[in-house]
Protein backbone atom coordinates (compact mmCIF):
# COMPACT_ATOMS: atom_id res chain seq x y z
CA UNK A 1 0.00 0.00 0.00
CA UNK A 2 2.74 2.41 1.00
CA UNK A 3 4.83 1.18 -1.91
CA UNK A 4 1.99 1.98 -4.27
CA UNK A 5 1.74 5.47 -2.83
CA UNK A 6 5.48 6.02 -3.20
CA UNK A 7 5.37 4.76 -6.72
CA UNK A 8 2.42 6.98 -7.57
CA UNK A 9 3.94 10.20 -6.30
CA UNK A 10 7.53 9.55 -7.19
CA UNK A 11 7.07 7.52 -10.31
CA UNK A 12 8.59 10.19 -12.47
CA UNK A 13 11.70 10.46 -10.33
CA UNK A 14 12.17 6.74 -9.81
CA UNK A 15 11.80 5.92 -13.45
CA UNK A 16 13.54 9.11 -14.50
CA UNK A 17 15.84 8.63 -17.36
CA UNK A 18 16.19 4.89 -16.97
CA UNK A 19 15.06 4.45 -20.52
CA UNK A 20 16.11 7.14 -22.91
CA UNK A 21 17.08 7.15 -26.53
CA UNK A 22 17.24 10.00 -28.97
CA UNK A 23 14.47 9.88 -31.58
CA UNK A 24 14.72 12.84 -33.94
CA UNK A 25 18.35 13.79 -34.27
CA UNK A 26 20.44 16.43 -35.95
CA UNK A 27 23.91 15.59 -37.21
CA UNK A 28 27.17 17.52 -36.89
CA UNK A 29 27.82 21.19 -36.15
CA UNK A 30 31.09 22.87 -37.12
CA UNK A 31 32.34 26.12 -35.63
CA UNK A 32 35.49 28.15 -36.26
CA UNK A 33 36.94 31.44 -35.08
CA UNK A 34 38.01 33.73 -37.87
CA UNK A 35 39.53 37.20 -38.11
CA UNK A 36 36.40 39.18 -37.31
CA UNK A 37 34.46 36.72 -35.16
CA UNK A 38 32.88 33.30 -35.30
CA UNK A 39 31.51 31.19 -38.15
CA UNK A 40 29.27 28.19 -37.58
CA UNK A 41 27.73 25.75 -40.03
CA UNK A 42 24.98 23.18 -39.69
CA UNK A 43 22.81 21.31 -42.11
CA UNK A 44 19.05 21.35 -41.80
CA UNK A 45 18.34 17.66 -41.46
CA UNK A 46 16.35 15.96 -38.70
CA UNK A 47 16.66 12.18 -38.91
CA UNK A 48 14.16 9.81 -37.36
CA UNK A 49 16.33 6.74 -36.94
CA UNK A 50 17.46 5.85 -40.42
CA UNK A 51 14.99 8.04 -42.32
CA UNK A 52 15.69 11.67 -43.00
CA UNK A 53 12.34 12.86 -41.75
CA UNK A 54 12.71 16.63 -41.54
CA UNK A 55 14.66 18.73 -43.96
CA UNK A 56 14.15 22.23 -42.62
CA UNK A 57 15.26 22.04 -39.04
CA UNK A 58 17.08 25.18 -37.94
CA UNK A 59 19.85 23.98 -35.68
CA UNK A 60 21.57 27.36 -35.31
CA UNK A 61 19.75 29.83 -33.06
CA UNK A 62 20.53 33.23 -31.65
CA UNK A 63 20.81 33.60 -27.89
CA UNK A 64 20.66 37.15 -26.54
CA UNK A 65 22.65 39.88 -28.22
CA UNK A 66 26.02 38.26 -28.53
CA UNK A 67 25.77 34.52 -28.93
CA UNK A 68 24.72 31.72 -31.21
CA UNK A 69 23.98 28.17 -30.21
CA UNK A 70 24.15 25.16 -32.49
CA UNK A 71 22.96 21.74 -31.43
CA UNK A 72 23.33 18.21 -32.66
CA UNK A 73 21.46 15.28 -31.16
CA UNK A 74 17.86 15.08 -30.02
CA UNK A 75 15.86 17.97 -31.48
CA UNK A 76 13.22 18.03 -28.76
CA UNK A 77 15.91 18.42 -26.11
CA UNK A 78 17.35 21.29 -28.13
CA UNK A 79 13.95 22.97 -28.12
CA UNK A 80 13.84 22.51 -24.36
CA UNK A 81 17.29 24.10 -24.04
CA UNK A 82 16.11 27.05 -26.13
CA UNK A 83 13.23 27.50 -23.69
CA UNK A 84 15.65 27.55 -20.75
CA UNK A 85 17.86 30.04 -22.56
CA UNK A 86 14.85 32.19 -23.36
CA UNK A 87 14.06 32.39 -19.67
CA UNK A 88 17.69 33.11 -18.86
CA UNK A 89 17.88 35.99 -21.34
CA UNK A 90 14.51 37.30 -20.19
CA UNK A 91 15.66 37.52 -16.59
CA UNK A 92 18.88 39.09 -17.72
CA UNK A 93 16.96 41.75 -19.62
CA UNK A 94 14.68 42.39 -16.69
CA UNK A 95 17.65 43.51 -14.61
CA UNK A 96 17.90 46.33 -17.13
CA UNK A 97 21.40 47.14 -15.94
CA UNK A 98 23.10 47.70 -19.24
CA UNK A 99 24.85 44.34 -19.02
CA UNK A 100 24.00 41.40 -21.17
CA UNK A 101 25.02 37.77 -20.94
CA UNK A 102 27.80 36.92 -23.35
CA UNK A 103 28.74 33.59 -24.91
CA UNK A 104 31.03 32.69 -22.03
CA UNK A 105 28.21 33.04 -19.52
CA UNK A 106 25.74 31.16 -21.68
CA UNK A 107 28.31 28.40 -22.12
CA UNK A 108 28.80 28.12 -18.39
CA UNK A 109 25.07 28.07 -17.73
CA UNK A 110 24.52 25.29 -20.24
CA UNK A 111 27.42 23.30 -18.82
CA UNK A 112 25.75 23.35 -15.41
CA UNK A 113 22.40 22.37 -16.88
CA UNK A 114 23.84 19.47 -18.89
CA UNK A 115 26.00 18.17 -16.08
CA UNK A 116 23.19 18.28 -13.54
CA UNK A 117 20.84 16.41 -15.85
CA UNK A 118 23.54 13.82 -16.43
CA UNK A 119 23.93 13.34 -12.70
CA UNK A 120 20.22 12.52 -12.47
CA UNK A 121 20.59 9.93 -15.26
CA UNK A 122 18.26 12.05 -17.38
CA UNK A 123 20.51 13.76 -19.92
CA UNK A 124 19.55 16.23 -22.56
CA UNK A 125 20.78 14.25 -25.52
CA UNK A 126 22.70 17.02 -27.29
CA UNK A 127 26.16 18.19 -28.22
CA UNK A 128 26.10 21.97 -28.20
CA UNK A 129 28.37 24.58 -29.71
CA UNK A 130 28.17 28.13 -28.39
CA UNK A 131 29.88 30.92 -30.23
CA UNK A 132 29.86 34.67 -29.89
CA UNK A 133 31.72 37.95 -29.72
CA UNK A 134 31.44 40.31 -26.78
CA UNK A 135 33.56 43.40 -26.18
CA UNK A 136 35.86 42.36 -28.97
CA UNK A 137 36.51 38.96 -27.42
CA UNK A 138 35.75 35.97 -29.63
CA UNK A 139 34.47 32.89 -27.83
CA UNK A 140 33.77 29.38 -29.10
CA UNK A 141 32.82 26.64 -26.66
CA UNK A 142 31.34 23.17 -26.66
CA UNK A 143 29.19 21.19 -24.18
CA UNK A 144 28.32 17.56 -24.53
CA UNK A 145 25.40 15.60 -23.09
CA UNK A 146 27.48 14.42 -20.15
CA UNK A 147 28.73 17.90 -19.34
CA UNK A 148 32.17 17.76 -20.93
CA UNK A 149 32.92 21.34 -21.83
CA UNK A 150 35.84 23.17 -23.33
CA UNK A 151 36.76 26.11 -25.46
CA UNK A 152 38.77 26.06 -28.66
CA UNK A 153 39.55 27.81 -31.93
CA UNK A 154 37.63 25.25 -33.96
CA UNK A 155 34.99 22.73 -32.91
CA UNK A 156 32.93 19.94 -34.35
CA UNK A 157 30.26 17.61 -32.97
CA UNK A 158 29.06 14.18 -33.95
CA UNK A 159 30.56 12.83 -37.14
CA UNK A 160 32.33 16.13 -37.56
CA UNK A 161 34.72 14.96 -34.85
CA UNK A 162 36.06 12.29 -37.15
CA UNK A 163 35.65 13.85 -40.58
CA UNK A 164 35.96 17.61 -40.05
CA UNK A 165 38.44 17.89 -37.18
CA UNK A 166 41.45 16.53 -39.14
CA UNK A 167 40.82 19.11 -41.86
CA UNK A 168 40.35 21.94 -39.36
CA UNK A 169 43.51 20.99 -37.48
CA UNK A 170 45.44 21.05 -40.71
CA UNK A 171 44.01 24.17 -42.33
CA UNK A 172 42.69 26.52 -39.65
CA UNK A 173 44.60 29.76 -39.16
CA UNK A 174 44.17 32.65 -36.77
CA UNK A 175 43.68 35.25 -39.52
CA UNK A 176 41.13 33.64 -41.84
CA UNK A 177 39.06 36.12 -43.77
CA UNK A 178 35.31 35.67 -44.05
CA UNK A 179 35.53 34.09 -47.51
CA UNK A 180 38.33 31.75 -46.48
CA UNK A 181 36.41 30.76 -43.36
CA UNK A 182 33.29 29.96 -45.33
CA UNK A 183 35.36 27.97 -47.82
CA UNK A 184 36.89 25.96 -44.98
CA UNK A 185 33.48 25.27 -43.45
CA UNK A 186 32.08 24.26 -46.83
CA UNK A 187 35.02 21.90 -47.36
CA UNK A 188 34.18 20.19 -44.07
CA UNK A 189 30.44 20.14 -44.76
CA UNK A 190 31.02 18.64 -48.20
CA UNK A 191 33.12 15.91 -46.62
CA UNK A 192 30.31 15.20 -44.18
CA UNK A 193 27.81 15.16 -47.00
CA UNK A 194 29.81 12.47 -48.79
CA UNK A 195 30.51 10.28 -45.78
CA UNK A 196 27.82 10.86 -43.10
CA UNK A 197 24.62 9.03 -43.90
CA UNK A 198 22.46 11.42 -41.91
CA UNK A 199 23.69 14.56 -43.65
CA UNK A 200 21.45 16.50 -46.03
CA UNK A 201 22.54 18.91 -48.71
CA UNK A 202 20.88 21.97 -47.27
CA UNK A 203 22.93 24.03 -44.90
CA UNK A 204 23.05 27.32 -43.09
CA UNK A 205 26.12 29.29 -42.15
CA UNK A 206 26.02 31.75 -39.27
CA UNK A 207 28.35 34.69 -38.80
CA UNK A 208 28.86 36.46 -35.49
CA UNK A 209 30.91 39.62 -35.22
CA UNK A 210 31.02 42.53 -32.80
CA UNK A 211 28.45 44.28 -34.98
CA UNK A 212 25.90 41.51 -34.88
CA UNK A 213 24.73 38.10 -35.81
CA UNK A 214 23.38 36.74 -39.07
CA UNK A 215 22.23 33.27 -40.02
CA UNK A 216 22.35 32.77 -43.78
CA UNK A 217 19.53 31.54 -45.94
CA UNK A 218 19.64 27.78 -46.55
CA UNK A 219 21.65 26.74 -49.59
CA UNK A 220 23.21 23.58 -50.96
CA UNK A 221 26.74 22.58 -51.85
CA UNK A 222 27.98 21.47 -55.23
CA UNK A 223 29.10 17.86 -55.15
CA UNK A 224 31.04 15.79 -57.62
CA UNK A 225 30.14 12.18 -58.22
CA UNK A 226 31.58 11.67 -61.67
CA UNK A 227 35.02 10.22 -61.11
CA UNK A 228 35.61 7.85 -64.00
CA UNK A 229 36.63 5.14 -61.59
CA UNK A 230 33.27 5.35 -59.81
CA UNK A 231 31.30 5.20 -63.06
CA UNK A 232 32.54 1.80 -63.98
CA UNK A 233 34.63 0.46 -61.13
CA UNK A 234 35.23 -3.08 -62.31
CA UNK A 235 35.97 -2.37 -65.96
CA UNK A 236 39.60 -3.42 -65.63
CA UNK A 237 39.14 -6.05 -63.01
CA UNK A 238 36.82 -8.67 -64.47
CA UNK A 239 35.62 -11.00 -61.77
CA UNK A 240 35.49 -8.46 -58.97
CA UNK A 241 32.62 -6.37 -57.69
CA UNK B 1 45.45 -13.43 -9.00
CA UNK B 2 45.82 -10.07 -10.64
CA UNK B 3 42.53 -10.45 -12.48
CA UNK B 4 40.83 -10.60 -9.11
CA UNK B 5 42.35 -7.25 -8.34
CA UNK B 6 40.81 -5.90 -11.50
CA UNK B 7 43.64 -6.18 -14.02
CA UNK B 8 42.23 -7.11 -17.39
CA UNK B 9 44.58 -9.13 -19.59
CA UNK B 10 45.39 -7.29 -22.82
CA UNK B 11 43.11 -8.22 -25.68
CA UNK B 12 44.66 -9.87 -28.70
CA UNK B 13 47.10 -7.74 -30.61
CA UNK B 14 45.22 -5.42 -32.96
CA UNK B 15 46.59 -3.03 -35.44
CA UNK B 16 44.18 -0.10 -34.61
CA UNK B 17 45.30 1.38 -37.83
CA UNK B 18 45.23 3.78 -40.68
CA UNK B 19 45.76 2.12 -44.05
CA UNK B 20 45.09 3.79 -47.40
CA UNK B 21 45.49 3.23 -51.10
CA UNK B 22 45.22 5.47 -54.14
CA UNK B 23 45.23 4.72 -57.86
CA UNK B 24 47.33 7.20 -59.79
CA UNK B 25 48.05 7.37 -63.46
CA UNK B 26 49.52 3.90 -64.17
CA UNK B 27 50.50 3.17 -60.60
CA UNK B 28 49.06 2.34 -57.21
CA UNK B 29 50.31 3.93 -53.99
CA UNK B 30 49.64 2.16 -50.69
CA UNK B 31 50.27 3.68 -47.28
CA UNK B 32 50.10 2.55 -43.67
CA UNK B 33 51.00 3.76 -40.18
CA UNK B 34 53.23 1.60 -37.95
CA UNK B 35 51.55 1.30 -34.55
CA UNK B 36 50.32 -2.05 -33.19
CA UNK B 37 48.17 -1.92 -30.04
CA UNK B 38 47.14 -4.49 -27.45
CA UNK B 39 44.22 -2.79 -25.74
CA UNK B 40 45.46 0.67 -24.86
CA UNK B 41 49.14 -0.27 -24.81
CA UNK B 42 51.31 0.28 -27.85
CA UNK B 43 52.82 -3.14 -28.37
CA UNK B 44 54.94 -2.38 -31.42
CA UNK B 45 55.98 1.17 -32.31
CA UNK B 46 57.25 0.29 -35.75
CA UNK B 47 55.50 -2.76 -37.16
CA UNK B 48 55.07 -3.53 -40.87
CA UNK B 49 51.50 -3.44 -42.08
CA UNK B 50 52.18 -3.64 -45.80
CA UNK B 51 52.46 -7.31 -46.77
CA UNK B 52 53.81 -8.90 -49.90
CA UNK B 53 51.31 -10.91 -51.92
CA UNK B 54 53.29 -11.08 -55.16
CA UNK B 55 56.12 -9.07 -56.70
CA UNK B 56 53.50 -6.80 -58.26
CA UNK B 57 50.76 -6.98 -55.62
CA UNK B 58 50.85 -5.75 -52.02
CA UNK B 59 48.29 -5.74 -49.27
CA UNK B 60 47.84 -3.47 -46.24
CA UNK B 61 46.14 -5.10 -43.27
CA UNK B 62 44.05 -3.74 -40.41
CA UNK B 63 42.34 -5.65 -37.61
CA UNK B 64 43.81 -8.52 -35.65
CA UNK B 65 47.53 -8.63 -36.49
CA UNK B 66 47.72 -12.44 -36.45
CA UNK B 67 44.77 -12.69 -38.81
CA UNK B 68 46.11 -10.19 -41.34
CA UNK B 69 49.55 -11.80 -41.24
CA UNK B 70 48.26 -15.35 -41.59
CA UNK B 71 45.73 -14.67 -44.30
CA UNK B 72 48.15 -12.66 -46.45
CA UNK B 73 50.90 -15.27 -46.03
CA UNK B 74 48.50 -18.06 -46.95
CA UNK B 75 47.17 -16.37 -50.07
CA UNK B 76 50.67 -15.23 -51.01
CA UNK B 77 51.78 -18.89 -51.03
CA UNK B 78 48.75 -19.88 -53.03
CA UNK B 79 49.55 -17.15 -55.56
CA UNK B 80 53.13 -18.35 -55.90
CA UNK B 81 52.01 -21.89 -56.59
CA UNK B 82 49.55 -20.50 -59.11
CA UNK B 83 52.35 -18.55 -60.80
CA UNK B 84 54.41 -21.71 -61.14
CA UNK B 85 51.40 -23.54 -62.50
CA UNK B 86 50.39 -20.92 -65.07
CA UNK B 87 53.80 -19.39 -65.82
CA UNK B 88 52.26 -15.91 -65.69
CA UNK B 89 52.40 -12.83 -63.49
CA UNK B 90 49.69 -12.87 -60.80
CA UNK B 91 46.65 -10.68 -61.26
CA UNK B 92 45.12 -8.53 -58.54
CA UNK B 93 41.66 -10.04 -59.04
CA UNK B 94 43.15 -13.48 -58.33
CA UNK B 95 44.47 -12.31 -54.97
CA UNK B 96 41.14 -10.58 -54.38
CA UNK B 97 39.08 -13.68 -55.06
CA UNK B 98 41.33 -15.93 -52.96
CA UNK B 99 41.22 -13.52 -50.03
CA UNK B 100 37.49 -12.89 -50.15
CA UNK B 101 36.61 -16.57 -50.41
CA UNK B 102 38.84 -17.33 -47.44
CA UNK B 103 37.33 -14.58 -45.32
CA UNK B 104 33.77 -15.43 -46.28
CA UNK B 105 34.32 -19.07 -45.41
CA UNK B 106 35.28 -17.96 -41.90
CA UNK B 107 32.16 -15.79 -41.62
CA UNK B 108 33.94 -12.76 -40.24
CA UNK B 109 35.79 -14.60 -37.48
CA UNK B 110 39.07 -13.91 -39.27
CA UNK B 111 39.20 -10.26 -38.35
CA UNK B 112 41.20 -8.93 -41.28
CA UNK B 113 40.29 -5.72 -43.12
CA UNK B 114 42.58 -5.31 -46.12
CA UNK B 115 43.51 -2.78 -48.75
CA UNK B 116 44.81 -4.71 -51.74
CA UNK B 117 46.62 -2.95 -54.53
CA UNK B 118 48.75 -3.91 -57.49
CA UNK B 119 49.56 -3.47 -61.15
CA UNK B 120 49.15 -6.38 -63.56
CA UNK B 121 48.66 -6.87 -67.29
CA UNK B 122 45.17 -5.37 -67.11
CA UNK B 123 46.37 -2.21 -65.36
CA UNK B 124 46.49 -0.70 -61.87
CA UNK B 125 43.87 -1.92 -59.37
CA UNK B 126 42.85 -1.08 -55.83
CA UNK B 127 40.39 -3.04 -53.70
CA UNK B 128 39.20 -3.09 -50.12
CA UNK B 129 38.27 -6.38 -48.44
CA UNK B 130 36.16 -6.49 -45.30
CA UNK B 131 36.35 -9.21 -42.62
CA UNK B 132 33.13 -10.84 -43.75
CA UNK B 133 34.33 -11.18 -47.30
CA UNK B 134 32.77 -8.26 -49.19
CA UNK B 135 34.97 -6.22 -51.48
CA UNK B 136 34.94 -2.82 -53.13
CA UNK B 137 36.84 -1.61 -56.18
CA UNK B 138 37.81 1.98 -55.66
CA UNK B 139 40.09 4.74 -56.90
CA UNK B 140 40.92 5.69 -53.30
CA UNK B 141 40.33 3.68 -50.15
CA UNK B 142 40.94 3.84 -46.42
CA UNK B 143 40.52 1.22 -43.69
CA UNK B 144 41.17 0.89 -39.97
CA UNK B 145 40.31 3.06 -36.98
CA UNK B 146 41.91 6.09 -38.62
CA UNK B 147 39.99 5.59 -41.84
CA UNK B 148 37.68 8.55 -41.30
CA UNK B 149 40.54 10.95 -40.62
CA UNK B 150 42.32 9.70 -43.76
CA UNK B 151 39.12 9.71 -45.83
CA UNK B 152 38.55 13.35 -44.88
CA UNK B 153 41.85 14.16 -46.60
CA UNK B 154 41.06 12.02 -49.63
CA UNK B 155 37.55 13.39 -50.12
CA UNK B 156 38.83 16.95 -50.10
CA UNK B 157 41.98 16.48 -52.17
CA UNK B 158 41.69 13.52 -54.51
CA UNK B 159 41.78 14.31 -58.20
CA UNK B 160 41.84 12.05 -61.22
CA UNK B 161 45.10 11.40 -63.01
CA UNK B 162 47.48 12.00 -60.11
CA UNK B 163 51.17 11.57 -60.86
CA UNK B 164 53.32 9.23 -58.79
CA UNK B 165 54.73 12.00 -56.60
CA UNK B 166 51.36 13.67 -56.10
CA UNK B 167 50.00 10.27 -55.10
CA UNK B 168 52.78 9.70 -52.59
CA UNK B 169 52.21 13.16 -51.08
CA UNK B 170 48.47 12.61 -50.82
CA UNK B 171 48.92 9.21 -49.19
CA UNK B 172 51.49 10.61 -46.74
CA UNK B 173 49.11 13.42 -45.84
CA UNK B 174 46.25 10.97 -45.30
CA UNK B 175 48.32 8.66 -43.10
CA UNK B 176 49.61 11.62 -41.09
CA UNK B 177 46.00 12.70 -40.59
CA UNK B 178 45.32 9.24 -39.17
CA UNK B 179 48.47 9.25 -37.04
CA UNK B 180 47.76 12.59 -35.42
CA UNK B 181 43.98 12.46 -35.15
CA UNK B 182 43.36 8.81 -34.27
CA UNK B 183 44.58 7.23 -31.05
CA UNK B 184 44.87 3.77 -32.55
CA UNK B 185 47.38 4.93 -35.17
CA UNK B 186 50.77 6.45 -34.68
CA UNK B 187 54.52 6.46 -35.19
CA UNK B 188 55.74 6.40 -38.77
CA UNK B 189 54.43 6.36 -42.35
CA UNK B 190 55.18 3.40 -44.64
CA UNK B 191 54.61 3.86 -48.36
CA UNK B 192 54.65 1.41 -51.24
CA UNK B 193 54.55 2.48 -54.89
CA UNK B 194 53.63 -0.22 -57.41
CA UNK B 195 54.20 0.48 -61.09
CA UNK B 196 54.28 -1.76 -64.11
CA UNK B 197 57.38 -3.89 -63.65
CA UNK B 198 58.62 -2.07 -60.54
CA UNK B 199 57.66 -2.07 -56.88
CA UNK B 200 59.21 0.40 -54.44
CA UNK B 201 58.75 -0.23 -50.73
CA UNK B 202 59.53 2.98 -48.84
CA UNK B 203 59.76 1.72 -45.28
CA UNK B 204 59.49 4.61 -42.80
CA UNK B 205 59.11 7.11 -45.61
CA UNK B 206 58.26 9.70 -42.96
CA UNK B 207 59.09 9.62 -39.27
CA UNK B 208 57.12 12.47 -37.70
CA UNK B 209 57.37 11.06 -34.17
CA UNK B 210 61.04 10.79 -33.25
CA UNK B 211 62.14 10.18 -29.69
CA UNK B 212 62.34 13.55 -28.06
CA UNK B 213 65.16 13.14 -25.61
CA UNK B 214 67.98 10.86 -26.56
CA UNK B 215 71.01 10.60 -24.35
CA UNK B 216 74.08 11.76 -26.26
CA UNK B 217 76.26 9.34 -24.33
CA UNK B 218 74.35 6.33 -25.57
CA UNK B 219 73.98 3.42 -23.19
CA UNK B 220 76.78 1.38 -21.66
CA UNK B 221 76.53 -1.49 -19.26
CA UNK B 222 78.04 -0.52 -15.94
CA UNK B 223 80.08 -3.58 -15.07
CA UNK B 224 81.97 -5.74 -17.55
CA UNK B 225 81.49 -9.48 -17.16
CA UNK B 226 84.74 -11.12 -16.07
CA UNK B 227 86.08 -13.85 -18.39
CA UNK B 228 87.22 -16.71 -16.16
CA UNK B 229 88.08 -19.44 -18.66
CA UNK B 230 88.06 -19.92 -22.48
CA UNK B 231 87.62 -23.27 -24.25
CA UNK B 232 87.02 -23.59 -28.00
CA UNK B 233 85.62 -26.81 -29.48
CA UNK B 234 85.60 -26.88 -33.30
CA UNK B 235 82.59 -28.64 -34.82
CA UNK B 236 83.74 -31.64 -36.86
CA UNK B 237 81.85 -33.27 -39.68
CA UNK B 238 81.07 -36.89 -38.93
CA UNK B 239 79.89 -37.81 -42.42
CA UNK B 240 81.19 -36.79 -45.84
CA UNK B 241 78.44 -36.17 -48.37
CA UNK B 242 79.52 -37.22 -51.86
CA UNK B 243 77.31 -36.48 -54.82
CA UNK B 244 77.41 -39.27 -57.38
CA UNK B 245 76.07 -37.89 -60.65
CA UNK B 246 72.35 -37.24 -61.02
CA UNK B 247 70.52 -34.11 -59.99
CA UNK B 248 70.93 -32.72 -56.54
CA UNK B 249 67.55 -32.48 -54.83
CA UNK B 250 65.71 -29.85 -56.79
CA UNK B 251 64.97 -26.64 -54.99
Amino acid sequence: MILRWILYYHQKEILRGLIEYPYVTGTSIIGIKYKDGILMAADMGGSYGSTIRYKSVERLKQVGKHSLIGASGEISDFQEILKYLDELILHDNMWDDGNSLGPKEVHNYLTRVMYNRRNKFDPLWNSLVIGGVKNGQKYLGSVSMIGVHYEDDHLATGFGNHLARPILREEWREDLSFEEGVKLLEKCMRNLLYRDRSAVNKLQIAKITEEGLTVSQPYSLKTFWNFAAFQNPTVGATGSW
Amino acid sequence: MLTKKGLKPPGYLKTGTTIVGVVCKDCVVLGADTRATAGSIVADKNCEKIHNMAPNILCCGAGTAADTEAVTDNISSQLKLHRYHTGRESRVVTALTLLKSHLFRYQGHVSAALVLGGVDVTGPHLHTIYPHGSTDTLPFATMGSGSLAAMAIFESEYREGLTRDEGVNLVTKAICSGIFNDLGSGSNVDICVIEKGKTEYLRNHLTPNPRTYISSKGYTFSKKTEVLHTKITPLKELVDVVQVGGDAMEE
